[in-house]
């Protein structure tokens, strides 16, 4: 895939929902119809202001995310795409993705959605064993899933997505593997498999659950992996899978550090290795002031750090050709310790110019990735 | 000036019975400071000892009190230390009194400092006079406790006065016992000049400034001095007094007098406590009795925990030797820790003290190994060494015996807790002595106890099975032939020097296995299993196992939004930064202080 320096990628943030799951730490609540209608107002001011300083940049690609995405009215969603294409030079081809709780996710809306020019969709499944999505507390079942992941082929949806988790209290590795199973027989194009993991703040982490352990979480998620590209998924990203040729490129922008545009509550950017992320106070936002908090210009280490680290996501790794075009220098001059530690050690493969995770280096990316942190 | 009028005291007491504040209430009342002048604990200046309540480096300070007869009395008191650790410069303190003052809590009544305090004071032939503090407190018992002092110590107290230092009252009923129950020196002005000396500290201007109670004769300006013990010469270039918190220029101090001479030494290993100062051309026929080398009883290793800070730790040695000739150290290697210093200090306590005024005012991260006491080791071939390190143990073959430092220990506990604390001291091969009743309610068991059993958790662990009730006191008494082993620790099946440590052969195993258990939860999981042994003699006698990482990875990384796995990234790094390579195996720092706190009940 090419990302080039004059492209632009727009993620765009809805962050309502009907309730927040249990495990969530993103940003999202659950509002009246009022503020939402007010929070899309100020959205398109945002997406028009914002606009200006962009048009040379060519949009190949919009994600709506949230939040629920599919909470709010289509309307919504439709005029935000309609007058981002108008303020925006977005490609023919751009792939427009959005997000879809299967509880809210009717017919009506997916068609909508469609007409409007999103090619891509993003189902949040989680599980497909009722007891299992209530002890995390989703909104959804697994009949409504089903119903909504054929609602969105009969919208004429060719490009779905389905989030499954693993590591769910109360998960069992057969349970996950039906899961699993079930998933892969309705045949989406994209899966992303996530292993739960229970950050500070949400209502699991004061919770005593039953988590299978990490063992039996790394089998569930090295099982994903063989039985995934057993019915012909492959593996390109630490948490997601893809059948040939509809990898994510939205997502891929983020680890091959593409530019990109977020708009909306607490949305983050990053343009021309600067960074910057917006509010995340509800009212701040919509009172369209300090929409643009503190930009943050990345030092060269700072690059450095990120082409690594996000780079070191996905099962091609990075290219030591690109770093050294991008930053002058060798690879090893920079790293050549670093790399030559994890090697021996078996969690980094290179393979030619490429520099990769093995598979027991995903396992453990962190430990790997904080040694690339220049001093 | 006329010696009937100068009093030369100390306070002694039991930590925490009030005798810093009792020190500030009467430099207030003989009103040479100002109140603002008055910080909170005008003797003890030093940040540590603030906090900690402990005075480490006696000092002393003058006052001028108008007593009730009229009369104008110069007071000179002397700070002592209060601590165990610091017992011979207790004991040169002490030398430079007439008298001491005892001060007793009215609720806590006599403690084992507080007795072996007044009995090192006795000892000196000093004049004791008891007086109550905390009396207005709830709990106070002042009558309870007058008959304590006189039972236990048996000292007059039935006219003590009864005061509350820190609210202030009875303040100048100590002053006028000090007039009336504190001889006045009496020396021979006239006489050879004679000089205890009973502290230093080193000045960068004026160099050593040395503290000294005149016995005989008279020091002034332009004088030429020798120090008997270490035969050092010194030009005398000021002598003064002390006022409070400052030093206050005189042109001389006779017989009688406590003050201060400087004379641009630059070497405080010149000026030892203890040692005589006598005239150089008319020098004293013999030295004032007492005088000894202060030798280290517990040594370690101190390393930078960052190797870059090598040099930065051997400034602020240098620099801290400076005001504490106890301190000794010398440059060492460890294989796990690289370069570093073993020092020698007096006691556990004064270790952890220059331990954190290394860390405290000098701003160094450090690394502690485990401390150590000083063994003799006999040789096959006749020799004998002092070991201060673990690691120069010989092969054991080459070991005829050795000899570890025996103590007497003394522990006043209240009845309730007597078994528990006769359990600790069997644990750890304390042979018991005796056990006195003072009360009903108290007693104090004496047991010899080898001091390496001693260094590590001891005082925690009385602590924690007296619930605060025990109080110890402890003195060398000799050396003794010990069956001794080393334990090595090995990481991931490389020994750490750094973890090694002298053990009776019979406590190996289990602190063998309690090191182990402890490391295992102090060692983070990497991506390889890592096996904690203990080792002696290359036999292994206790293994656990680190588990392999096995998950470490952020599945979800949202919108674009990388702060936050930059944080955990950052954080990650942080933490591997204070850690120690020991092979391929990162070891936190924590993990080598961990292993001297090992006591079960905890």
């Amino acid at each position: 895939m090419l990302i080039n320096k004059d492209s632009l990628s727009i993620y765009v943030h809805i962050p309502f929902c009907v309730r927040k799951c249990l495990y969530c730490d993103f940003l999202s609540f659950n509002c009246d119809k009022r503020a939402i209608d007010d929070y899309f107002v100020a959205l398109l001011t945002e997406v028009k202001e914002k606009s200006a300083d962009f048009r040379n940049l060519q949009v190949k690609s919009i994600f709506f995310g949230g939040g629920t995405p599919s909470y709010v009215d289509a309307e919504h969603i439709c005029d935000t795409l309609k007058c981002t294409r108008e303020n925006f030079n977005v490609a023919d081809d751009a792939e427009i993705s959005i997000e879809c709780n299967p509880a809210s996710a009717i017919y009506d809306k997916l068609q909508a959605y469609r007409e409007a020019g999103i090619n891509r969709i993003s189902i949040g499944a989680q599980s497909l064993n009722d007891e299992e999505l209530a002890r995390i507390g989703r909104a959804h079942n697994a009949d409504m899933f089903r119903e909504t992941f054929e609602n969105a082929r009969r919208a004429g949806f060719d490009n779905i997505n389905v989030d499954i988790m693993s590591a769910l209290p109360g998960q069992s590795m057969d349970s996950y593997m039906e899961t699993l199973s079930k998933v892969v027989n309705l045949n989406p194009e994209h899966i992303s498999a996530y292993s739960l993991i229970v950050e500070e703040g949400t209502p699991f982490y004061d919770m005593e659950l039953d988590f299978p352990d990490e063992e039996e979480d790394r089998r569930m998620y090295h099982e994903t992996k063989r039985f995934l590209s057993e019915h012909g998924y492959h593996r390109y990203e630490i948490s997601n899978y893809s059948r040939d040729g509809y990898e994510c490129y939205h997502n891929k922008v983020y680890w091959k550090r593409g530019n990109y545009l977020g708009l909306g509550l607490g949305a983050s950017s990053m343009v021309d290795n600067i960074r910057w992320k917006n509010t995340e106070e509800f009212n701040e936002y919509l009172s369209h002031e300090s929409n643009k908090k503190e930009l943050h210009s990345l030092t060269k280490s700072e690059c450095m750090e990120e082409f690594m680290f996000l780079g070191l996501r996905l099962t091609s790794g990075v290219c030591c050709s690109d770093f050294k075009a991008e930053f002058g220098q060798d690879i090893d001059e920079v790293y050549g310790k670093i790399i030559e530690k994890y090697i021996a050690e078996g969690l980094l493969i290179k393979d030619g110019d490429n520099l990769f995770l093995s598979d027991e280096g995903m396992d453990v990316s962190n430990t790997v990735m904080a040694d690339f942190l220049l001093d | 000036m006329n010696q009937d009028k100068i009093r030369n005291f100390c306070i002694v007491a039991h930590i925490d019975h009030g005798k810093s504040t009792l020190a500030d209430r009467m430099i207030e009342k003989t009103g040479v400071l100002t109140l603002r002048e008055m910080q909170n604990q005008v003797l003890d200046n030093m940040d540590i000892e603030r906090e900690r309540g402990i005075t480490i480096k006696s000092q002393a300070v003058r006052m001028i009190y108008k007593a009730k007869d009229g009369e104008e009395y110069t007071f000179n008191m002397i700070d002592t230390p209060g601590h165990v650790d610091f017992g011979y410069e207790v004991s040169r303190s002490l030398a430079a009194c007439d008298g001491a003052i005892l001060v007793v809590d009215a609720t806590q009544g006599v403690e084992a400092q507080t007795l072996a305090n007044v009995y090192m004071a006795l000892d000196h032939d000093l004049d004791v006079f008891p007086v109550i503090n905390k009396i207005d407190l709830p709990s106070a018992q002042p009558q309870e406790v007058k008959d304590e002092i006189e039972d236990v110590i048996g000292i007059e107290a039935q006219d003590a006065p009864l005061i509350s230092a820190k609210n202030g009252i009875g303040i100048e009923d100590v002053l006028e016992a000090v007039v009336h129950k504190i001889p006045a020196p009496v020396g021979d002005p006239n006489g050879t000049l004679k000089a205890l000396i009973f502290d230093s500290i080193y000045d960068s201007y004026r160099g050593v400034i040395v503290f000294v109670r005149v016995r005989d004769g008279v020091i002034r300006k332009g004088m030429k001095v020798k120090f008997m013990a270490t035969d050092a010469e010194a030009d005398v270039v000021e002598v003064g007094y002390f006022g409070p918190g400052r030093f206050i220029a005189s042109d001389e101090l006779s017989a009688g007098d406590v003050g201060y001479f400087t004379a641009s030494i630059k070497n405080i290993q010149d000026t030892r406590v203890g040692d005589t100062v006598t005239d150089l051309a008319n020098p004293c026929s013999e030295a004032l009795p007492g005088y000894k080398k202060v030798m280290p009883m517990v040594y370690c290793g101190l390393y930078p925990a960052d190797s870059a800070h090598y040099s930065d730790l051997r400034d602020a040695l240098e620099k801290l030797q400076l005001n504490d000739a106890s301190l000794f150290y010398e440059p060492e290697t460890s294989q796990a820790l690289g370069f570093g210093f073993r020092a020698g200090f007096l006691g556990l306590l004064h270790l952890e003290v220059i331990q954190e005024r290394l860390e405290r005012e000098y701003d160094l991260n450090l690394v502690t190994t485990a401390p150590s006491v000083v063994y003799k080791v006999h040789k096959t071939d006749g020799t004998c060494f002092d070991l201060t390190n673990p690691t120069n143990l010989p092969d054991p073959s080459e070991i005829e015996y050795m000899e570890e430092p025996i103590v007497n220990g003394e522990i006043m506990v209240t009845t309730d807790y007597v078994g528990a604390i006769m359990q600790l001291c069997q644990e750890r091969r304390g042979k018991y002595l005796s056990t006195d009743y003072i009360e009903q309610s108290r007693a104090i068991l004496k047991y010899e106890l080898p001091l390496n059993e001693i260094i590590y958790d001891f005082f925690d662990a009385l602590k924690s099975r007296s619930r605060g009730y025990a109080s110890f006191d402890y003195e060398l008494k000799g050396y003794e032939r010990s069956e001794l082993v080393k334990l090595d620790i090995l990481i991931n099946r490389e020994e750490v020097d750094a973890l090694s440590f002298i053990v009776h052969k019979d406590g190996a195993y289990e602190r063998g296995r309690k090191m182990c258990e402890k490391l295992k939860d102090e060692i983070p999981r990497h991506m390889f299993e890592i096996p904690i042994q203990a080792a002696v003699g290359g036999k292994v006698i206790a293994r656990e196992t680190v588990k392999a990482y096995r998950k470490d990875v952020l599945a979800k990384c949202y919108g674009g939004d990388i702060s936050r796995k930059k944080k955990l990234l950052e954080k990650q790094k942080e933490g591997k930064k204070k850690m120690r390579q020991i092979g391929n195996v990162e070891v936190p720092q924590a993990a080598f202080l961990s292993v001297l706190k090992l006591d079960n009940t905890d």
